[in-house]
Protein backbone atom coordinates (compact mmCIF):
# COMPACT_ATOMS: atom_id res chain seq x y z
CA UNK A 1 0.00 0.00 0.00
CA UNK A 2 1.36 3.59 -1.06
CA UNK A 3 0.61 6.59 0.95
CA UNK A 4 0.80 10.04 -0.59
CA UNK A 5 2.98 12.41 1.77
CA UNK A 6 2.08 16.13 0.37
CA UNK A 7 5.99 16.86 0.77
CA UNK A 8 7.91 13.42 -0.15
CA UNK A 9 4.64 12.19 -2.85
CA UNK A 10 3.89 8.55 -2.82
CA UNK A 11 5.88 6.29 -0.55
CA UNK A 12 5.54 2.71 1.44
CA UNK A 13 2.81 2.97 4.22
CA UNK A 14 5.36 1.28 6.34
CA UNK A 15 7.49 4.82 6.57
CA UNK A 16 4.15 6.22 8.03
CA UNK A 17 2.74 6.52 11.47
CA UNK A 18 -1.27 6.68 11.63
CA UNK A 19 -2.85 9.12 13.82
CA UNK A 20 -6.29 9.95 14.93
CA UNK A 21 -8.48 13.19 15.11
CA UNK A 22 -10.72 12.04 17.97
CA UNK A 23 -14.79 13.20 17.08
CA UNK A 24 -16.54 13.50 20.40
CA UNK A 25 -20.18 13.54 19.29
CA UNK A 26 -22.11 16.52 20.13
CA UNK A 27 -24.44 15.20 22.07
CA UNK A 28 -22.02 14.32 25.15
CA UNK A 29 -22.38 17.69 27.22
CA UNK A 30 -21.28 16.43 30.50
CA UNK A 31 -17.69 17.40 30.53
CA UNK A 32 -16.46 13.97 32.68
CA UNK A 33 -18.40 11.94 29.90
CA UNK A 34 -16.50 13.93 27.29
CA UNK A 35 -13.42 13.34 28.60
CA UNK A 36 -14.07 9.42 28.67
CA UNK A 37 -15.38 9.11 25.52
CA UNK A 38 -11.94 11.22 24.10
CA UNK A 39 -9.76 8.76 25.90
CA UNK A 40 -11.27 5.64 25.28
CA UNK A 41 -14.01 5.41 21.97
CA UNK A 42 -13.42 5.16 19.03
CA UNK A 43 -15.47 6.30 15.72
CA UNK A 44 -14.31 3.56 13.82
CA UNK A 45 -15.63 4.40 10.54
CA UNK A 46 -16.38 1.81 7.51
CA UNK A 47 -15.68 4.03 4.29
CA UNK A 48 -13.90 7.71 3.34
CA UNK A 49 -12.30 9.30 6.59
CA UNK A 50 -9.68 12.20 7.18
CA UNK A 51 -6.82 10.70 9.50
CA UNK A 52 -3.84 12.26 10.70
CA UNK A 53 -0.62 10.58 9.48
CA UNK A 54 2.88 11.09 10.43
CA UNK A 55 5.57 10.82 7.81
CA UNK A 56 7.94 8.98 10.69
CA UNK A 57 11.08 7.70 8.10
CA UNK A 58 10.44 10.75 6.00
CA UNK A 59 10.12 14.40 6.38
CA UNK A 60 8.57 14.23 10.16
CA UNK A 61 5.39 16.16 9.33
CA UNK A 62 2.33 15.36 10.40
CA UNK A 63 -0.63 15.94 7.25
CA UNK A 64 -4.37 15.00 7.00
CA UNK A 65 -5.09 12.65 4.68
CA UNK A 66 -8.20 10.76 3.27
CA UNK A 67 -8.53 7.29 3.29
CA UNK A 68 -11.20 4.98 2.59
CA UNK A 69 -11.71 2.05 5.19
CA UNK A 70 -13.49 0.00 3.86
CA UNK B 1 -17.64 -24.56 1.17
CA UNK B 2 -21.19 -23.32 2.51
CA UNK B 3 -22.59 -26.23 0.38
CA UNK B 4 -20.44 -28.77 1.71
CA UNK B 5 -21.14 -27.51 5.49
CA UNK B 6 -24.74 -28.04 4.58
CA UNK B 7 -24.36 -31.56 3.59
CA UNK B 8 -22.30 -32.60 6.60
CA UNK B 9 -23.43 -31.64 9.60
CA UNK B 10 -27.21 -31.43 10.67
CA UNK B 11 -28.70 -28.15 10.98
CA UNK B 12 -31.97 -26.84 10.12
CA UNK B 13 -30.97 -24.44 7.36
CA UNK B 14 -33.22 -21.77 5.64
CA UNK B 15 -35.92 -21.35 8.00
CA UNK B 16 -38.12 -18.78 8.79
CA UNK B 17 -37.24 -16.89 12.03
CA UNK B 18 -40.26 -17.06 14.47
CA UNK B 19 -41.51 -13.34 15.39
CA UNK B 20 -40.01 -13.53 18.73
CA UNK B 21 -37.31 -14.87 20.28
CA UNK B 22 -36.11 -14.91 24.30
CA UNK B 23 -32.49 -13.93 22.89
CA UNK B 24 -31.10 -13.17 19.48
CA UNK B 25 -27.43 -12.98 19.01
CA UNK B 26 -26.07 -11.29 16.43
CA UNK B 27 -23.17 -12.99 14.50
CA UNK B 28 -22.60 -16.86 13.51
CA UNK B 29 -18.83 -17.13 14.57
CA UNK B 30 -17.29 -19.10 17.62
CA UNK B 31 -18.41 -16.73 20.43
CA UNK B 32 -22.11 -16.33 18.90
CA UNK B 33 -22.87 -20.29 18.53
CA UNK B 34 -20.91 -21.42 21.30
CA UNK B 35 -23.28 -18.44 23.92
CA UNK B 36 -26.13 -20.32 21.92
CA UNK B 37 -24.94 -23.40 22.40
CA UNK B 38 -24.40 -22.92 26.69
CA UNK B 39 -27.65 -21.26 26.80
CA UNK B 40 -29.26 -24.35 25.38
CA UNK B 41 -27.18 -26.86 27.22
CA UNK B 42 -26.40 -25.29 30.49
CA UNK B 43 -29.32 -23.54 31.31
CA UNK B 44 -32.23 -24.90 29.07
CA UNK B 45 -32.63 -21.76 26.96
CA UNK B 46 -33.65 -22.51 23.77
CA UNK B 47 -35.93 -19.98 22.34
CA UNK B 48 -33.00 -18.78 20.44
CA UNK B 49 -31.92 -17.23 17.34
CA UNK B 50 -27.97 -16.71 15.91
CA UNK B 51 -28.55 -14.54 13.23
CA UNK B 52 -25.77 -14.56 10.49
CA UNK B 53 -25.23 -12.33 7.89
CA UNK B 54 -22.79 -14.90 5.55
CA UNK B 55 -22.33 -18.56 6.50
CA UNK B 56 -21.75 -19.67 10.06
CA UNK B 57 -17.73 -19.52 10.53
CA UNK B 58 -17.01 -17.24 7.54
CA UNK B 59 -15.69 -14.65 9.13
CA UNK B 60 -12.30 -14.65 11.96
CA UNK B 61 -13.66 -18.16 12.94
CA UNK B 62 -12.45 -19.46 10.03
CA UNK B 63 -9.59 -17.16 9.42
CA UNK B 64 -7.62 -17.17 12.77
CA UNK B 65 -4.38 -19.30 13.22
CA UNK B 66 -6.36 -21.87 15.97
CA UNK B 67 -4.28 -21.70 19.28
CA UNK B 68 -5.54 -22.43 22.00
CA UNK B 69 -3.52 -21.26 25.68
CA UNK B 70 -3.37 -19.51 28.69
CA UNK B 71 -0.27 -18.35 29.05
CA UNK B 72 -1.04 -14.89 29.94
CA UNK B 73 0.61 -12.12 32.09
CA UNK B 74 -2.30 -10.74 34.55
CA UNK B 75 -4.39 -13.23 36.99
CA UNK B 76 -8.21 -12.78 35.53
CA UNK B 77 -6.88 -13.26 32.13
CA UNK B 78 -4.86 -16.29 33.10
CA UNK B 79 -7.88 -17.79 34.89
CA UNK B 80 -10.43 -17.07 31.96
CA UNK B 81 -8.24 -18.77 29.24
CA UNK B 82 -7.13 -21.21 31.59
CA UNK B 83 -11.31 -22.54 32.21
CA UNK B 84 -11.20 -22.34 27.95
CA UNK B 85 -8.24 -24.34 28.04
CA UNK B 86 -9.95 -26.93 29.80
CA UNK B 87 -13.32 -26.35 27.87
CA UNK B 88 -11.91 -27.13 24.77
CA UNK B 89 -9.53 -30.02 26.11
CA UNK B 90 -13.16 -31.71 26.88
CA UNK B 91 -14.93 -30.36 23.71
CA UNK B 92 -15.13 -33.49 21.41
CA UNK B 93 -16.10 -36.02 24.61
CA UNK B 94 -19.05 -33.44 25.16
CA UNK B 95 -20.14 -32.25 21.89
CA UNK B 96 -19.62 -36.02 20.38
CA UNK B 97 -17.90 -34.01 17.35
CA UNK B 98 -14.09 -34.49 16.05
CA UNK B 99 -12.53 -31.09 16.50
CA UNK B 100 -9.16 -32.14 15.78
CA UNK B 101 -7.90 -31.05 19.38
CA UNK B 102 -4.15 -31.59 19.50
CA UNK B 103 -1.92 -30.42 22.73
CA UNK B 104 1.06 -29.49 21.58
CA UNK B 105 2.61 -26.84 24.20
CA UNK B 106 4.19 -23.63 23.05
CA UNK B 107 7.86 -22.28 22.81
CA UNK B 108 7.15 -18.37 24.26
CA UNK B 109 10.59 -17.28 22.87
CA UNK B 110 12.45 -14.09 23.96
CA UNK B 111 15.91 -12.86 22.13
CA UNK B 112 16.70 -9.93 24.96
CA UNK B 113 17.35 -9.69 28.06
CA UNK B 114 14.20 -7.49 29.51
CA UNK B 115 12.25 -10.49 27.53
CA UNK B 116 13.65 -12.72 29.39
CA UNK B 117 13.06 -11.07 33.05
CA UNK B 118 9.31 -10.68 31.60
CA UNK B 119 9.24 -14.01 30.79
CA UNK B 120 10.26 -15.36 33.72
CA UNK B 121 7.73 -13.43 35.43
CA UNK B 122 5.10 -14.67 33.41
CA UNK B 123 6.11 -18.17 34.07
CA UNK B 124 5.88 -17.66 37.69
CA UNK B 125 2.50 -16.44 37.94
CA UNK B 126 1.46 -19.32 35.59
CA UNK B 127 2.54 -21.82 38.01
CA UNK B 128 1.32 -19.88 40.95
CA UNK B 129 -1.83 -19.92 39.23
CA UNK B 130 -1.78 -24.22 38.47
CA UNK B 131 -1.31 -23.23 34.78
CA UNK B 132 1.90 -25.65 33.38
CA UNK B 133 4.45 -22.61 32.06
CA UNK B 134 8.34 -23.99 32.39
CA UNK B 135 10.81 -21.44 31.83
CA UNK B 136 13.51 -23.23 29.15
CA UNK B 137 17.33 -21.94 28.30
CA UNK B 138 18.19 -22.32 24.82
CA UNK B 139 19.51 -26.08 24.52
CA UNK B 140 16.11 -27.26 25.74
CA UNK B 141 14.39 -25.06 23.50
CA UNK B 142 16.92 -27.22 20.44
CA UNK B 143 15.39 -30.68 21.99
CA UNK B 144 12.45 -29.20 21.35
CA UNK B 145 12.63 -27.86 17.92
CA UNK B 146 15.79 -29.23 16.75
CA UNK B 147 14.60 -27.01 13.38
CA UNK B 148 15.93 -23.75 15.41
CA UNK B 149 18.17 -21.45 14.50
CA UNK B 150 19.84 -20.27 18.22
CA UNK B 151 21.72 -17.72 17.00
CA UNK B 152 18.36 -16.36 15.36
CA UNK B 153 20.23 -15.42 11.96
CA UNK B 154 23.42 -13.94 14.23
CA UNK B 155 20.49 -10.65 15.24
CA UNK B 156 18.14 -12.64 17.17
CA UNK B 157 19.72 -14.97 19.42
CA UNK B 158 17.51 -17.28 21.48
CA UNK B 159 17.94 -16.57 24.77
CA UNK B 160 15.69 -18.63 26.49
CA UNK B 161 11.27 -19.30 26.55
CA UNK B 162 8.53 -20.37 28.42
CA UNK B 163 7.33 -24.06 27.96
CA UNK B 164 3.69 -23.75 27.95
CA UNK B 165 2.90 -27.18 27.97
CA UNK B 166 -1.33 -26.84 27.84
CA UNK B 167 -0.82 -24.96 24.28
CA UNK B 168 -3.02 -27.11 21.99
CA UNK B 169 -4.54 -26.32 18.64
CA UNK B 170 -8.36 -27.47 17.07
CA UNK B 171 -9.53 -27.14 13.56
CA UNK B 172 -11.22 -23.82 13.72
CA UNK B 173 -14.56 -24.35 11.27
CA UNK B 174 -15.28 -27.88 13.42
CA UNK B 175 -15.40 -25.85 16.52
CA UNK B 176 -17.94 -23.16 14.68
CA UNK B 177 -19.80 -26.79 13.39
CA UNK B 178 -19.83 -28.69 16.87
CA UNK B 179 -21.40 -25.85 18.79
CA UNK B 180 -23.89 -25.06 15.70
CA UNK B 181 -24.84 -28.37 15.71
CA UNK B 182 -25.18 -28.86 19.70
CA UNK B 183 -27.15 -25.90 19.69
CA UNK B 184 -29.56 -26.47 16.77
CA UNK B 185 -30.58 -29.92 17.64
CA UNK B 186 -31.85 -28.51 20.90
CA UNK B 187 -34.05 -26.24 19.47
CA UNK B 188 -31.91 -22.74 18.31
CA UNK B 189 -32.54 -21.52 14.73
CA UNK B 190 -29.81 -20.62 12.78
CA UNK B 191 -30.07 -17.98 10.58
CA UNK B 192 -27.52 -17.83 7.67
CA UNK B 193 -27.78 -14.97 5.17
CA UNK B 194 -29.88 -12.71 7.40
CA UNK B 195 -28.39 -9.46 8.02
CA UNK B 196 -29.52 -7.37 10.95
CA UNK B 197 -30.30 -3.66 9.48
CA UNK B 198 -30.96 -2.10 12.82
CA UNK B 199 -32.08 -2.58 16.64
CA UNK B 200 -35.35 -1.42 18.29
CA UNK B 201 -35.44 0.00 21.94
CA UNK B 202 -38.37 1.44 23.82
CA UNK B 203 -38.41 4.18 26.40
CA UNK B 204 -35.38 6.28 25.13
CA UNK B 205 -35.69 10.17 26.11
CA UNK B 206 -35.40 13.02 23.70
CA UNK B 207 -31.96 13.35 21.54
CA UNK B 208 -29.85 12.21 24.37
CA UNK B 209 -30.55 9.05 22.80
CA UNK B 210 -27.55 8.28 21.69
CA UNK B 211 -26.35 8.70 25.49
CA UNK B 212 -27.69 4.59 25.24
CA UNK B 213 -30.61 4.48 27.58
CA UNK B 214 -33.89 2.38 27.17
CA UNK B 215 -34.45 -1.57 26.87
CA UNK B 216 -33.86 -3.11 23.57
CA UNK B 217 -36.83 -4.76 21.94
CA UNK B 218 -35.28 -6.62 19.02
CA UNK B 219 -33.65 -6.27 15.76
CA UNK B 220 -34.85 -5.59 12.54
CA UNK B 221 -33.44 -7.68 9.34
CA UNK B 222 -33.52 -8.11 5.90
CA UNK B 223 -35.84 -10.93 6.74
CA UNK B 224 -38.39 -8.87 8.92
CA UNK B 225 -38.54 -7.33 12.44
CA UNK B 226 -37.42 -10.10 14.71
CA UNK B 227 -38.33 -9.26 18.97
CA UNK B 228 -36.45 -10.37 21.59
CA UNK B 229 -35.72 -9.96 24.84
CA UNK B 230 -32.17 -9.76 24.98
CA UNK B 231 -29.70 -9.34 22.14
CA UNK B 232 -26.15 -9.76 22.18
CA UNK B 233 -23.54 -8.79 19.70
CA UNK B 234 -20.95 -10.91 18.73
CA UNK B 235 -19.90 -9.42 15.33
CA UNK B 236 -15.67 -8.94 16.12
CA UNK B 237 -14.36 -6.23 13.49
CA UNK B 238 -17.96 -5.27 12.78
CA UNK B 239 -18.54 -4.69 16.47
CA UNK B 240 -19.78 -0.86 15.96
CA UNK B 241 -21.36 -1.38 13.12
CA UNK B 242 -23.89 -2.92 15.83
CA UNK B 243 -23.71 -0.71 18.53
CA UNK B 244 -24.03 1.87 16.34
CA UNK B 245 -27.74 0.81 15.51
CA UNK B 246 -28.36 1.67 19.71
CA UNK B 247 -25.91 4.94 19.55
CA UNK B 248 -23.49 2.91 21.91
CA UNK B 249 -19.40 4.32 21.87
CA UNK B 250 -17.25 1.45 21.72
CA UNK B 251 -13.23 1.71 22.73
CA UNK B 252 -12.93 -0.87 19.74
CA UNK B 253 -11.23 0.29 16.50
CA UNK B 254 -10.96 -2.44 13.69
CA UNK B 255 -7.73 -3.70 12.35
CA UNK B 256 -6.57 -6.33 9.86
CA UNK B 257 -4.64 -9.47 10.44
CA UNK B 258 -3.11 -11.45 7.90
CA UNK B 259 -1.91 -14.82 7.95
CA UNK B 260 -0.48 -17.71 5.58
CA UNK B 261 0.48 -20.77 4.93
CA UNK B 262 3.04 -23.01 3.02
CA UNK B 263 2.58 -25.85 1.41
CA UNK B 264 3.68 -29.58 3.27
CA UNK B 265 6.59 -30.13 5.50
CA UNK B 266 7.09 -33.99 5.57
CA UNK B 267 8.42 -33.46 8.74
CA UNK B 268 5.80 -33.24 12.69
CA UNK B 269 6.36 -30.17 13.30
CA UNK B 270 5.58 -30.18 16.85
CA UNK B 271 5.33 -27.70 18.65
CA UNK B 272 3.41 -24.16 18.41
CA UNK B 273 6.50 -21.71 18.85
CA UNK B 274 6.28 -18.01 19.07
CA UNK B 275 9.02 -14.93 18.80
CA UNK B 276 8.32 -12.27 21.27
CA UNK B 277 10.76 -9.83 19.51
CA UNK B 278 10.09 -10.73 15.61
CA UNK B 279 6.52 -10.82 16.43
CA UNK B 280 5.89 -13.81 14.40
CA UNK B 281 4.77 -17.42 15.68
CA UNK B 282 4.38 -20.68 13.58
CA UNK B 283 2.12 -23.97 14.09
CA UNK B 284 1.64 -27.18 11.40
CA UNK B 285 -1.71 -27.78 10.61
CA UNK B 286 -2.87 -31.34 9.98
CA UNK B 287 -2.43 -31.50 6.80
CA UNK B 288 1.40 -30.69 7.24
CA UNK B 289 1.27 -26.87 6.08
CA UNK B 290 3.32 -24.51 7.99
CA UNK B 291 0.63 -22.02 9.64
CA UNK B 292 1.99 -18.27 10.38
CA UNK B 293 1.43 -14.81 11.38
CA UNK B 294 1.11 -12.01 14.16
CA UNK B 295 1.70 -8.47 12.77
CA UNK B 296 -1.86 -6.63 12.41
CA UNK B 297 -1.65 -3.21 10.17
CA UNK B 298 -1.84 0.06 12.37
CA UNK B 299 -3.84 1.78 10.53
CA UNK B 300 -7.78 0.60 11.12
CA UNK B 301 -9.50 -1.23 8.32
CA UNK B 302 -12.22 -3.12 7.36
CA UNK B 303 -10.20 -4.65 3.87
CA UNK B 304 -10.02 -8.29 3.73
CA UNK B 305 -7.21 -7.29 0.81
CA UNK B 306 -4.16 -8.86 1.58
CA UNK B 307 -0.76 -7.21 1.34
CA UNK B 308 2.86 -7.62 0.00
CA UNK B 309 4.41 -5.91 3.00
CA UNK B 310 3.00 -8.79 5.20
CA UNK B 311 4.08 -11.47 2.94
CA UNK B 312 7.54 -10.21 3.02
CA UNK B 313 8.03 -9.06 7.00
CA UNK B 314 6.64 -12.51 7.35
CA UNK B 315 8.53 -14.83 5.56
CA UNK B 316 11.70 -12.80 6.42
CA UNK B 317 11.46 -13.24 9.94
CA UNK B 318 10.26 -16.80 9.54
CA UNK B 319 13.34 -17.87 7.77
CA UNK B 320 15.43 -16.08 10.50
CA UNK B 321 14.21 -17.87 13.28
CA UNK B 322 13.32 -21.26 11.71
CA UNK B 323 16.13 -21.67 8.08
CA UNK B 324 13.99 -25.17 7.12
CA UNK B 325 10.80 -22.63 6.40
CA UNK B 326 12.78 -20.96 2.99
CA UNK B 327 12.91 -24.35 1.53
CA UNK B 328 9.16 -24.35 1.48
CA UNK B 329 6.68 -21.87 -0.53
CA UNK B 330 3.61 -19.68 0.18
CA UNK B 331 0.59 -21.63 -0.90
CA UNK B 332 -2.06 -18.77 0.61
CA UNK B 333 -2.19 -15.79 2.80
CA UNK B 334 -5.77 -14.18 3.72
CA UNK B 335 -7.27 -11.60 6.14
CA UNK B 336 -9.07 -11.21 8.68
CA UNK B 337 -10.81 -7.82 10.29
CA UNK B 338 -10.31 -8.02 14.41
CA UNK B 339 -12.03 -5.54 16.88
CA UNK B 340 -9.11 -4.19 19.10
CA UNK B 341 -9.40 -2.97 22.17
CA UNK B 342 -7.17 -0.44 23.85
CA UNK B 343 -5.96 -2.86 26.69
CA UNK B 344 -5.80 -6.30 24.77
CA UNK B 345 -8.58 -8.01 26.65
CA UNK B 346 -12.13 -8.86 25.64
CA UNK B 347 -14.99 -6.63 26.78
CA UNK B 348 -17.89 -8.86 28.06
CA UNK B 349 -21.79 -7.93 29.25
CA UNK B 350 -23.66 -5.80 29.98
CA UNK B 351 -24.12 -2.17 28.42
CA UNK B 352 -25.95 0.87 29.07
CA UNK B 353 -29.27 -0.67 26.94
CA UNK B 354 -30.86 -2.66 28.90
CA UNK B 355 -31.13 -6.24 27.34
CA UNK B 356 -28.77 -5.50 24.74
CA UNK B 357 -25.08 -7.32 25.98
CA UNK B 358 -21.52 -7.42 23.78
CA UNK B 359 -18.94 -9.86 23.62
CA UNK B 360 -16.05 -7.65 21.94
CA UNK B 361 -12.40 -7.15 22.10
CA UNK B 362 -11.61 -10.50 21.04
CA UNK B 363 -8.96 -8.61 18.48
CA UNK B 364 -6.53 -11.07 17.77
CA UNK B 365 -6.90 -13.44 20.65
CA UNK B 366 -10.55 -14.45 19.77
CA UNK B 367 -10.23 -18.61 19.17
CA UNK B 368 -9.00 -19.39 22.35
CA UNK B 369 -11.94 -17.92 24.36
CA UNK B 370 -14.55 -19.41 22.48
CA UNK B 371 -15.59 -22.19 25.20
CA UNK B 372 -14.77 -19.81 28.25
CA UNK B 373 -16.63 -16.67 26.52
CA UNK B 374 -19.60 -18.59 25.53
CA UNK B 375 -20.30 -20.25 28.79
CA UNK B 376 -19.75 -17.15 30.62
CA UNK B 377 -21.87 -14.94 28.49
CA UNK B 378 -24.19 -17.94 28.34
CA UNK B 379 -24.60 -17.88 32.58
CA UNK B 380 -25.10 -14.25 32.63
CA UNK B 381 -27.84 -14.30 30.24
CA UNK B 382 -29.88 -17.01 32.11
CA UNK B 383 -28.79 -15.67 35.84
CA UNK B 384 -28.94 -11.62 35.00
CA UNK B 385 -25.71 -11.74 36.99
CA UNK B 386 -22.05 -11.44 35.75
CA UNK B 387 -19.99 -14.41 36.76
CA UNK B 388 -17.16 -13.71 38.46
CA UNK B 389 -14.66 -15.57 36.13
CA UNK B 390 -16.03 -12.08 33.13
CA UNK B 391 -16.59 -9.37 35.96
CA UNK B 392 -12.86 -8.03 35.09
CA UNK B 393 -13.87 -7.42 31.77
CA UNK B 394 -16.60 -5.53 31.78
CA UNK B 395 -17.55 -2.32 29.19
CA UNK B 396 -17.67 -0.60 32.34
CA UNK B 397 -14.31 -0.68 33.22
CA UNK B 398 -12.51 1.90 31.07
CA UNK B 399 -14.86 4.40 33.07
CA UNK B 400 -13.97 2.79 36.47
CA UNK B 401 -10.29 3.08 35.57
CA UNK B 402 -9.55 -0.48 36.10
CA UNK B 403 -7.97 -1.38 32.19
CA UNK B 404 -6.53 -4.89 32.13
CA UNK B 405 -3.49 -4.20 30.11
CA UNK B 406 -1.89 -7.26 29.11
CA UNK B 407 -0.82 -6.74 24.80
CA UNK B 408 2.37 -8.08 25.90
CA UNK B 409 0.60 -12.09 26.47
CA UNK B 410 -1.60 -11.35 22.97
CA UNK B 411 0.66 -12.82 20.70
CA UNK B 412 0.29 -9.97 18.25
CA UNK B 413 1.66 -6.70 17.75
Amino acid sequence: MKLHCPHCGSRSVEEFRHGEIPQVPDHLSDPGQRDLDRVWNRSNPQGPTVEAWFHEQGCRRWFRHERDTS
Amino acid sequence: MNEQVEEEITLRWGGEPRPSYDVVIIGGGGHGLATAYYLATRHGITNVAVVERNWIGSGNSGRNTTIIRSNYGIPASVRFYQRSVELYAGLEAETGRSVMHRRKGLLWIHHSETGIRAERARAHLNQAMGVETEFVGPEEIRAIVPEIDLSGGGRFPVMGASHHLPAATARHDRVVWAFAEGAAARGVDILQHTTVTGIRTAGRSGPGAGSGQGRVTGVDTDRGFIAAGTVVSATAGHTTTITDMVGLRMPIRTHQLQALVTNQYRQTFHPIVFSAELAFYVSQTARGQMLMGAEWERQPSYSYRSGSEFLRSCTAKAITLLPFLGDLRVLRQWTGVCDISPDSSPIMGFTPVDGFLVTTGWGTWGFKGIPAGGEALAELIATGRTPALIAPFGLDRFARDRILSDAGSAGTQ
